[in-house]
């Protein structure tokens, strides 16, 4: 998840490059990107002075209780350092949220610093140690185990208390993931799964209802060999993390299969569902609905050509084929192919930073801010996202939010990678295995068997060292 | 002038500024005027590469309070057939050795070729001085970028003219073996060939002028010419090329991790991705630090040769 390009934000953002076009375009934007990377993105600093600010600390006031609670703020005027990975197309919506925030609280300035994720985790270690991290950050569900384990972030069972947070609040799974070790460290601010795009203008013009895409296995296969019929490779089948690695997972769950055993103690993708799953995957090369040697991202970038029908991608890339001109498309949650249903899914977690000297006033603050944020993530949402909070999710401003509010509805059936420190090591396998195998560089079977049994020697070194 | 004459000279200059004259010879001098490089030498590259000895003895992750010595494990893992490292690391080393191998003889030719060019005299030389030397002021994410929409086999630029001539449409440029290497090498050459080029041509123009004349007044053809003074002239400047490329080589990461992302499988990982991924991304500093030490002992070791093929040549 750590490399800057299997990010889905700085993905996203070059994307939508290079979908622009030309080559000086592409140079120009990206080497402008690679100087806003180094240094650190400030957002607009707090300048407070609206007058309409003070009003809506009163609205806010007159519904919490105590300061304590986080519900309000009422300390001292602090400043706020808040770090997260949210690059490219989702830096304009965080921005936006964090400008808000400042002008609605006079007394909190809340300073962001926007890293590429790769780097990200390398500095936040870095700074934690040396007693300069941030008082707030946000992170993936998966990296939550890891920085627990290490020491980088603290629990915060306290602030989830105070805020009056609890599983009911938010969708269980994703709720359940800011978990480690029975202690809560991260809080949910979203939702992004991997949703099942399709191409309505190459379905109706193979003769398709560009309104009714299919949606079970029967209908896929049939849809897919009507395609054929008509010289269109339908699902263009990518061999990488991003985002064939993730149709691979899904469909293990859709065949009952799982990635890991239930106490994490081996990794089972060499079982007999799993070996289906990936098979099915690499027949979509074999028997030509998919090109072989698919490169990345070259799946969406034929999508957005015209060239394939349907694209299992993350919902991140809503906004991108929104924006682009001409294109006639539909998003709904990822097909039920199996036995059931089964989508890989992330979340995005407010986490609290260890600190080598408390301050009360900013502990309070970052706890304001905490719940502040996830109160109005409905503007976050618009970056391709699902709040994670359920009372923004039936809000109706979300419920006009398509297709979000629609894929949203088949949120029990994202899973979410597991809360062990170090699991990424482990998954890395179970990737590498689907890119050997959907590459045709080796038999689905054995390679899925050979790499399970790495994992599983990577998992107990990953015991013994986390403990 | 007499001696004593130049003294009274010396002093009345001393005087005037003040100040004691620079003791040239004194014992300090050198180490003085090297000190402020030394300073930096010795905190940013010379202790922490001591420091990382120690490191790979540890099962260390610089988070944990808890880092186990190991002794000489790491090492012996590395060494271990089957364990979870040595197949992944000797595997990228490969890939490394393999890189180097086929970049550095393009890296060395190429660009002489291109600066004998840029050392003629022809009109609008210096433009196309600037043009060869262009793509290396790039940043390597922006050269990965490129390649990887130039060279993807399905959508890309190169195998969509490739099919308008009629020669093949499905050359998997960035998906399989060896037409990654063929990518990667390209694509190195194209970016860096700029700076190889500025240093021939540099050399180059220290070649005297006279030697040339003597060798068309003995009738030397350009061939000849070629090899009995250019070649010979740009001895020293070839040896730093050479090296420096074979490091440059040796150190590769950016272009396979943007643009094959080491794949397929993990053919095109060199040492220094791997060595990344394992120190930086898996926290498991120790054996991250013994696979460097492994990786740069046999850097040293070819640098070594390097210098003395160079040497050996120098005596004809």
């Amino acid at each position: 998840m750590s490399d800057p390009f299997s990010s889905n934000l700085s993905r996203r953002r070059f994307l939508t490059l290079t979908g622009a076009g030309g080559a000086a375009l592409l140079l120009g934007a990206c080497s402008s990107g690679s100087k806003s990377k180094a240094g650190s993105s400030l957002s607009a600093q707090a300048t407070s002075s609206a007058t309409g600010s003070a009003s809506a600390v009163a609205s806010q006031s007159g519904a919490a209780s105590a300061s304590a609670s986080g519900l309000t703020y009422d300390g001292p005027s602090v400043t706020l350092a808040f770090w997260n990975g949210f690059t490219g197309g989702d830096e304009p919506f965080i921005k936006k949220v964090v400008d808000q925030f400042n002008s609605a609280n006079p007394k909190i300035n809340v300073k962001m610093n926007v890293y590429q994720w790769a780097d990200f985790f390398q500095k936040l270690p870095a700074a934690v140690t040396s007693g300069s991290g941030p008082d707030v950050a946000a992170m993936h569900i998966d990296d939550i185990p890891t920085q627990a384990a290490q020491n980088v972030i603290v629990p915060i069972d306290d602030v989830a208390q105070a805020l009056g947070l609890s599983a009911d609040s938010f969708a269980p799974a994703v709720w359940q993931g800011g978990l480690y070790k029975g202690k809560r460290f991260g809080i949910p601010l979203d939702v992004h799964p991997l949703v099942y795009y399709y191409n309505k203008k190459v379905l109706s013009d193979a003769g398709l209802d560009p309104n009714k895409p299919p949606t079970n296995m029967n209908d896929y296969m049939a849809a897919l060999d009507t395609l054929k019929g008509k010289g269109v490779q339908g699902h263009w089948m990518s061999p990488f993390q991003f985002t064939g690695g993730f149709t691979a997972q899904s469909l293990i769950w859709q065949y009952g299969g799982d990635v890991f055993d239930s106490q994490f103690t081996k990794a089972t993708w060499d079982s007999d569902q799993a070996v289906q799953a990936i098979t099915w995957c690499v027949d979509l090369v074999k028997k030509g609905y998919s090109p072989k040697n698919v490169g990345q991202d070259a799946d969406y970038v034929a999508f957005k050509n015209n060239k394939n029908a349907f694209n299992w991608n993350g919902i991140w890339q809503i906004n991108d084929l929104a924006s682009t001109p001409g294109m006639q498309w539909g998003a709904m949650a990822i097909p039920h192919l199996g036995s059931q249903g089964g989508a890989w899914g992330n979340s995005h977690q407010f986490v609290v930073p260890r600190q080598l000297h408390a301050d009360k006033d900013k502990q309070n603050a970052a706890k304001f801010f905490i719940s502040w944020l996830g109160e109005h993530s409905l503007e976050w949402a618009k970056s391709g996202k699902i709040p994670a909070e359920k009372s923004v999710r039936d809000s109706a401003e979300f419920q006009q939010l398509q297709p979000e509010a629609t894929i949203a509805q088949d949120l029990a059936e994202v899973h979410f990678p597991a809360s062990v420190a170090g699991i990424g090591d482990a998954l890395a396998k179970f990737y590498d295995a689907v890119n050997q195998a959907v590459l045709l560089k080796s038999d689905v079977a054995s390679v899925l068997k050979s790499s399970a049994s790495q994992a599983t020697k990577i998992m107990q070194d990953n015991a013994k060292k986390y403990g | 002038m007499t001696v004593s004459e130049r003294i009274v000279v010396r002093r009345g200059v001393a005087v005037a500024r003040r100040a004691g004259p620079v003791r040239r010879n004194a014992r300090a001098t050198p180490y003085l005027f090297m000190a402020p490089y030394l300073v930096f030498f010795g905190i940013f590259i010379l202790l922490p590469a001591l420091y990382g000895i120690w490191i790979s003895l540890h099962d260390y992750d610089y988070l944990l309070p808890h880092k186990p010595w190991t002794g000489l494990h790491n090492y012996v893992q590395l060494f271990t057939p089957g364990s979870r490292d040595s197949g992944d690391f000797w595997n990228s080393m490969i890939a490394t050795g393999i890189f180097t191998a086929a970049s550095v003889p393009f890296l060395v030719v190429c660009p002489l070729g291109v600066a004998l060019l840029l050392n003629r005299v022809f009109p609008g030389r210096t433009f196309f001085r600037a043009v060869f030397f262009a793509p290396y002021v790039l940043g390597v994410a922006v050269v990965g970028l490129l390649f990887r929409y130039i060279l993807d086999p399905n959508v890309g630029l190169v195998n969509y003219y490739l099919d308008k001539l009629g020669i093949s449409h499905d050359i998997p440029w960035t998906t399989a073996l060896p037409w990654t290497w063929i990518s990667l090498v390209g694509m190195t050459v194209w970016w860096t060939l700029g700076f190889n080029a500025i240093i021939y041509l540099a050399g180059l123009q220290d070649i005297p002028r006279d030697l040339y004349e003597a060798a068309e007044l003995d009738g030397a053809g350009k061939w000849r010419t070629f090899m009995s003074v250019t070649v010979p002239g740009l001895r020293p400047v070839m040896l730093f090329v050479v090296t420096v490329t074979v490091l440059a080589s040796a150190n590769m990461f950016g272009q396979s991790y943007l643009v094959t992302q080491g794949g397929p499988g993990h053919s095109t990982r060199t040492a220094i991705m791997y060595i990344a991924e394992t120190g930086l991304r898996q926290f498991r500093q120790g054996i991250a630090a013994a696979m460097s030490y492994i990786l740069a002992i046999v850097l040293l070791i070819i640098s070594v040769m390097n210098f003395r093929f160079f040497r050996q040549k120098e005596r004809y």
